[in-house]
């Protein structure tokens, strides 16, 4: 007797999709998203009498950007960390591009050598480079007043870190220091996937040298300098162990170096003898994720999507 | 070896034979003094404990960032120890408060504190106690004798003397006049504006002035302290900009500075590492004045869990700890630690016993800011670290610094307003 053939039942809903979405979702979902609302949401409240919470809706804010104190202190920190971000665009990145074209030209000799003691600063700790460039500038132990004297420029050393008008410039140079190896491993990286067709094409017109890095090749790299700037932008909005570890949680000399991460740490948390306020902290912390989404959105759809891309 | 093992193990049995047999109460005393575990083991404890026969005590420390959240944590959860090791001022003040600890006013052993030691640990109308006052830390300026028998200086006590002897070290050249560096901030605000200010201000009673609103940031008691600083600004030597803590340390003790703006707290390092002999001498009197002051700070209190159940034996150890054996033993164990009891206590070292001499000749009172005037934001304490070294950078006058401190204060504080 001939059985009819048994169809597998196939299920109309894809659980598979689900079950592989789901440890990503959950995670992202339990250690992001659910925090990020919270902030938003802790920074609506404050701490009334006798410790209750209590609803208060944009009044932390109105304080933030009411008060002579409180914008006083934010406004500081924002337009240092807008010269923080600066010095990284106009040094950091430029250098980074330029030694990553110098160690892609295929005769330069120790080039493995170069490139791993360029990118070792970027793995060290934030403490031990806070450490080691203040003892360097330390104006009496330091070997940078030794070095100028023995150079004949003794009298231009200064107590850098400890200047209101030098302190956050120089802090800033230690950071391109030590993150200089990230655009240049990107740059390195984006520099040898530029297939050689289009620079032996190139030769052949008779474009070398400079005129071919400018010309064939910065064009190629360009999303590479795009998403290093935004990187930059989104590391430097969220910067503050530097500070921490140089200049102390009041980021002196005078709040001198003061930038966004150090003015959240100080308000979340307190410092000495003043008592943290999570309400006022989470409220600054709201400020910065809406400066850094307010970057990110203008790259994402003011430069990205005219950015032009080749295909090989 | 076997016999060794037998002996380390039958004394084992021994010791915890007799701990089940007593039936004794064990009191668990929290603390963030982890660098004094073997003084509380090795001295403390066994003095203790063999004048009460009863009672075993268990330090048990944990790391001083974190004191304060875990014994928050520990005592809401109700598992905190018996005896709480107390941070000065509004920290214990709060765990009061919501009755985490217990009422001390009446203890026995509690009259050998002056107001002042109290003060930490008192409500505001100084009515309750709360915490026995362990340990203040006072201070002065630390010199180095064989450099001032060098330059033949004497030891100053006039402002105008200090300052002479500043401007003879100077001369000199071969020494930097005075260890100090604002890179750290708090330096400036501590050693410097709270060291010397005493007298300007006039102790106790200008503190009190100040709580109460009666005189204000700007006035020339204030200020002038501020002026003084500003004046140290071209003995303290090459880029005191950014000289740090440590970097100072390390210029007096290699001998390479004359002069230290100290707390007493340095003592026990300063032993270590100097290989000269030290002198020191109390913050100099401005010309015209009667009498002295000095900055003895309040540092360290301990007090009772309120939800503790053997608060009988927690308070024989607490009275105990106001008595002269407890307070000998704690000052010569960590020297620069300074007990606040009245109970006659001798002291080993001669510069900490030189400092605490000073209270005799001298009115003690606290750093001005700490209690009370530091509730609110702008906060006045951490206010003043950066206003005292922006006037020793020169980027404020005296006066601006004492009108913006004065303009945070007004802001949150209705007796200033």
């Amino acid at each position: 007797m001939p059985q009819p053939r048994r169809r597998a039942p196939r299920s109309p809903v894809r659980w598979h999709i689900a079950v592989f979405l789901a440890p990503a979702v959950l995670i992202y979902t339990a250690i992001m998203i659910i925090p990020l609302f919270g902030t938003l949401n802790l920074s609506l409240f404050t701490r009334g009498e006798g410790g209750a919470r209590e609803f208060v809706g944009l009044a932390n804010f109105a304080t933030l950007f009411g008060d002579p104190r409180w914008s006083g202190a934010f406004w500081n920190a924002t337009g240092n960390n807008l010269w923080f971000f600066v010095i990284h665009m106009l040094v950091q990145n430029p250098i980074g591009i330029a030694l990553a074209a110098i160690l892609s030209t295929p005769r330069l000799r120790f080039a493995a050598f170069y490139r791993t003691a360029i990118f070792i600063p970027a793995i060290l700790s934030f403490v031990i480079v806070g450490f080691v460039w203040k003892l360097i500038l330390s104006p009496l132990w330091g070997v940078a007043p030794n070095f100028m004297d023995a150079l004949g420029v003794g009298n231009w050393f200064a107590p850098w870190l400890g200047l209101e008008r030098s302190a956050l410039t120089t802090l800033a140079l230690i950071s391109v220091w030590q993150f200089v190896g990230i655009p240049l491993m990107l740059i390195y990286a984006a520099l040898l996937s530029i297939p050689d067709e289009v620079l032996e094409a190139a030769e052949m017109d008779g474009i070398t040298g400079a005129s071919q890095f400018w010309k064939i090749k910065l064009p190629l790299i360009l999303p590479t300098i795009g998403i290093i700037s935004i990187l930059t932008f989104v590391g430097n909005f969220n910067a503050f162990d530097l500070i921490y570890v140089t200049q102390g949680a009041l980021a002196g000399p005078n709040y001198a170096t003061d930038i966004l991460g150090s003015f959240l740490f100080r308000t979340f948390f307190g410092f000495q003898l003043q008592l943290g306020d999570p309400h006022m902290g989470a409220t600054v912390a709201t400020v910065m994720f809406f400066i850094i989404l307010a970057g990110v959105s203008l790259y994402l759809f003011g430069v990205q999507t005219r950015l032009r891309r080749y295909q090989f | 070896m076997t016999t060794r093992k037998t002996l380390i193990l039958s004394t084992a049995i021994a010791l915890c034979a007799t701990g089940t047999v007593a039936q004794d109460v064990t009191l668990t005393i929290e603390s963030w003094r982890n660098d004094d575990i073997s003084i509380w083991r090795n001295q403390i404890i066994p003095a203790f404990e063999a004048a009460h026969e009863g009672i075993k005590l268990d330090f048990q420390p944990m790391a001083p960032a974190q004191y304060n959240s875990a014994l928050n944590s520990k005592l809401d959860a109700g598992t905190a120890g018996d005896i709480i090791t107390c941070r000065a001022f509004d920290a214990s003040l709060q765990l009061f408060e919501r009755g985490q600890l217990s009422d001390l006013t009446g203890l026995d052993g509690m009259e050998n504190f002056s107001d002042v030691a109290k003060s930490a640990w008192s409500t505001d109308d100084g009515s309750q106690t709360f915490c026995v006052p362990l340990a203040s830390v006072i201070h002065g300026f630390i010199y180095n004798t064989e450099i001032f028998e060098e330059l033949g200086l004497e030891v100053p006590t006039t402002e105008d003397e200090f300052f002479a002897v500043l401007d003879a070290i100077d001369a000199d050249g071969g020494y930097i006049p005075m260890a100090m560096g604002i890179n750290d901030q708090w330096e400036a605000a501590t050693m410097g504006y709270a060291n010397i200010g005493v007298n300007f201000w006039g102790g106790e009673a200008g503190r009190a002035a100040l709580i109460a609103g009666e005189s204000s940031l700007t006035d020339d008691a204030w200020v002038e302290p501020f002026r003084q600083l500003a004046r140290w600004a071209p003995y303290l030597g090459r880029g005191f900009e950014s000289q740090s803590y440590p970097d100072s340390q390390n210029l007096f003790t290699l001998g390479r500075a004359a002069i230290y703006p100290a707390g007493s707290w340095e003592i026990a390092g300063f032993r270590e590492q100097a290989d000269f002999e030290m002198g020191a001498f109390p913050p100099p009197v401005p010309a015209g004045t009667d009498g002295c002051f000095i900055s003895d700070h309040t540092d360290m209190g301990i007090g009772l869990n309120a939800a503790s159940a053997n608060q009988e034996e927690g308070r024989a150890f607490l009275s105990w700890l106001t008595g002269s054996e407890a307070s000998s033993l704690l000052a010569n164990a960590i020297p620069g630690f300074f007990p606040l009891s009245s109970a006659e206590v001798t002291l080993e070292d001669p510069l900490a016993q030189e400092f605490i001499g000073w209270r005799e000749q001298c009115e003690s009172t606290i750093r001005p800011f700490h209690q009370i005037v530091s509730r609110g934001t702008p906060n006045l304490s951490n206010e003043s670290w950066t206003a005292a070294a922006n006037v020793m950078r020169g980027t404020w006058t005296p006066e601006e610094a004492g009108e913006a401190l004065q303009s945070g204060l007004s802001s949150w504080y209705a007796p200033h307003q």
